[in-house]
């Protein structure tokens, strides 16, 4: 039998490869060929990085349409390129232009989806995928039906790893989508977050829904500060503005392992605990003796964060 | 303007959820059930571009018969009628299949909008809208913040990860809509009083043009082979603050511990 052709979705950053991107070679590489799909104006000169990251191949767009991302060029393209190659399984991180892109082309072809995935294997022929089932449990689920099958890798479920090969290049060119280009991006606006890169971080400090307001999220950046600190944010509070949303941990966010995680207001939704189970230490507090964080956290205190952080803070401050 | 909403009536998120092993899937119980969170800043968003530019505002779910309670919701909310399709055969439906019966109700509509939500607040998945948007051969505009409608143009702010990026198209669109685009108003009494004569259009699975065996479990194409636990190794102490901040000492000692501070 021949080996499954295995591709993965492949976005480029204003430094390169997208590090997410990256890390999706080493199970495609595992399961059979792995072979990048990439298009991006910016698309040139990348394949010497995927092949040392284990693809085999790259097909590559560089059309002009992919100069800003819009979903419908991506997925006609991508359509017509999964017509010809027919791949046996697509693997896309997790992203905000992985998921538009998967989600149409799903609706599309059209083909079953697996989204968040911890993990991705076969059983013969049978695509096998771990996903969460709930705060307690997994599940293993499969696609029945037509290859390609689409499933979404889990931020950090993968670690990027060296294969020192190099890729061959297939170029190709974009195709329009039947319904003509519909979307124009007008603006492109940077919104950094001033603080520490929070998946390097060591020590988080993470604030929620149960601060109130959001002006009292300083005091979770004033602690994150005199612990030197990044500082994290839940999905409700970065859903409702207070934050930008590169402050996100979670599963539609960042995955972080820090050595401590400081989760003040949160009461630890699944969505949350995706992003942040795997730390080593987790100090939660929460007025809320039933919060699902206390099940997790290694020290649970339960109490007012907005009378527990100011006071913390002033006696780290004191101790150093 | 015709806006359709999608809404999903899903187990309340702040309760806890239950895995039912043998049928392999979440307990969805309808006294525990209420309207997603997440679909009232879809609700508000819409209520809003018909206060400013005119028309009407309409739901559309896939749900059991109870979902009407969450379609009440919103009607309370402002909405003023809704498609509820229901049909024991539907049960089990993945995201494919949802997606299908969602977008056929929608096709029916016409709509110039419609919107959902980013993701449900109960199976997280995404999925849904941007298959919907394919299927209906509508643009999709994404993670939405804003929106601003002149004549024809819509053109909203939609996240991305380092910040926003402003992007237009003509109606219609499917948009997927974050909490930051508006704050849901509370239903008034008299809203919850009219709501209950609005109209719920329920259709089944025949009248939507699809059979049982492109629904439910039947049609899904993913399945759960197995569902296990996993056990969380943790040692959990869990202290009490008196109100004044006594739990200070007991932190700060812990972080000592584990070397941080």
């Amino acid at each position: 039998m021949a080996d499954k052709r295995i591709w993965v979705w492949t976005e480029i950053a204003a430094d390169g490869v997208h590090p997410l991107s990256l890390e999706l070679l080493t199970p495609a590489r595992e399961l059979g060929s792995a072979e990048a799909v990439v298009f991006s104006a910016a698309g040139n000169g990348v394949s010497e990085t995927l092949g040392e990251y284990g693809a085999s191949v790259v097909h590559l767009a560089t059309d002009e349409v992919f100069s800003s991302f819009v979903a419908e060029p991506h997925v006609a393209t991508l359509a017509w390129l999964i017509e010809s190659e027919r791949p046996d399984l697509i693997l896309f991180p997790s992203t905000f232009p992985a998921r538009d892109v998967m989600a149409r082309l799903a609706g599309t072809l059209p083909r079953g989806v697996i989204a968040n995935a911890a993990k991705v294997e076969f059983d013969g022929d049978q695509l096998v995928a771990t996903v969460g089932y709930g705060p307690d449990s997994e599940a293993s689920v499969t696609l029945n039906g037509e290859a390609p099958y689409l499933v979404q890798i889990r931020r950090k479920a993968y670690g990027a790893s060296l294969a020192k090969g190099t890729a061959e290049v297939k170029e190709i060119d974009a195709v329009s989508s039947p319904s003509g280009n519909r979307v124009q991006v007008v603006e492109t606006v940077q919104e950094e977050s001033a603080g520490m890169n929070l998946e390097d971080a060591s020590v988080i400090v993470s604030g929620g829904r149960g601060l109130g307001q959001p002006d009292n999220f300083k005091l979770v950046e004033d602690l994150a500060k005199e612990m030197n600190a990044a500082v994290g944010a839940s999905r409700a509070i970065v859903d409702a503005g207070w934050v930008p949303y590169s402050y996100q941990v979670g599963q539609t966010g960042k995955t972080v392992k820090p050595s401590v995680y400081v989760a003040a207001g949160i009461s630890g939704a699944i969505q949350h605990i995706a992003g942040m189970g795997n730390s080593q230490y987790i100090v939660a507090i929460n007025n809320d003796p039933e919060a699902p964080i206390f099940e997790l956290a290694d020290l649970g205190v339960v109490g007012d964060a907005l009378t527990i952080l100011p006071k913390l803070t002033e006696r780290i401050k004191n101790e150093k | 303007m015709k806006v359709v909403v999608c809404s999903k009536y899903i187990p309340d998120p702040n309760l806890p959820m239950t895995v039912d092993p043998e049928r392999k899937r979440l307990v969805r119980d309808p006294a525990q059930s209420i309207l997603d969170p997440g679909d009232e800043f879809g609700i508000e968003a819409a209520l809003k571009l018909v206060e400013e530019h005119g028309g009407e505002v309409v739901v559309v779910s896939m749900g059991p018969e109870a979902a009407d309670t969450a379609i009440r919701r919103a009607m309370a909310m402002g909405v003023e009628r809704a498609i509820l399709v229901t049909d024991p055969g539907l049960e089990g439906s993945d995201a494919l299949t949802t997606a299908q019966v969602l977008s056929r109700v929608v096709a029916t509509e016409e709509p110039d909008v419609v919107i959902c939500a980013t993701e449900s607040t109960d199976a997280y998945t995404g999925m849904v809208p941007g298959a919907m948007a394919a299927m209906l051969d509508f643009p999709q505009l994404t993670f939405v913040r804003s929106i601003q409608v002149e004549g024809s143009t819509i053109t909203v702010q939609r996240d991305y990860e380092n910040g926003y990026q402003s992007v237009k198209a003509e109606l219609p669109v499917l948009i997927t809509v974050t909490a930051s685009i508006a704050e849901p108003r509370y239903p008034s009494f008299k809203g919850m009083m009219q709501a209950k004569k609005k109209p719920i259009d329920t259709r089944d699975l025949g009248a939507i043009g699809l059979d049982a065996g492109q629904a439910g479990q039947a049609g899904a194409r993913e399945r759960v082979l197995e569902i296990r636990k996993v056990e969380i190794d943790k040692q959990t102490r869990v202290i009490e603050d008196d109100g004044a901040g006594s739990s200070v000492d007991e932190i700060v000692n812990y972080l000592k511990q584990v070397q941080v501070i």
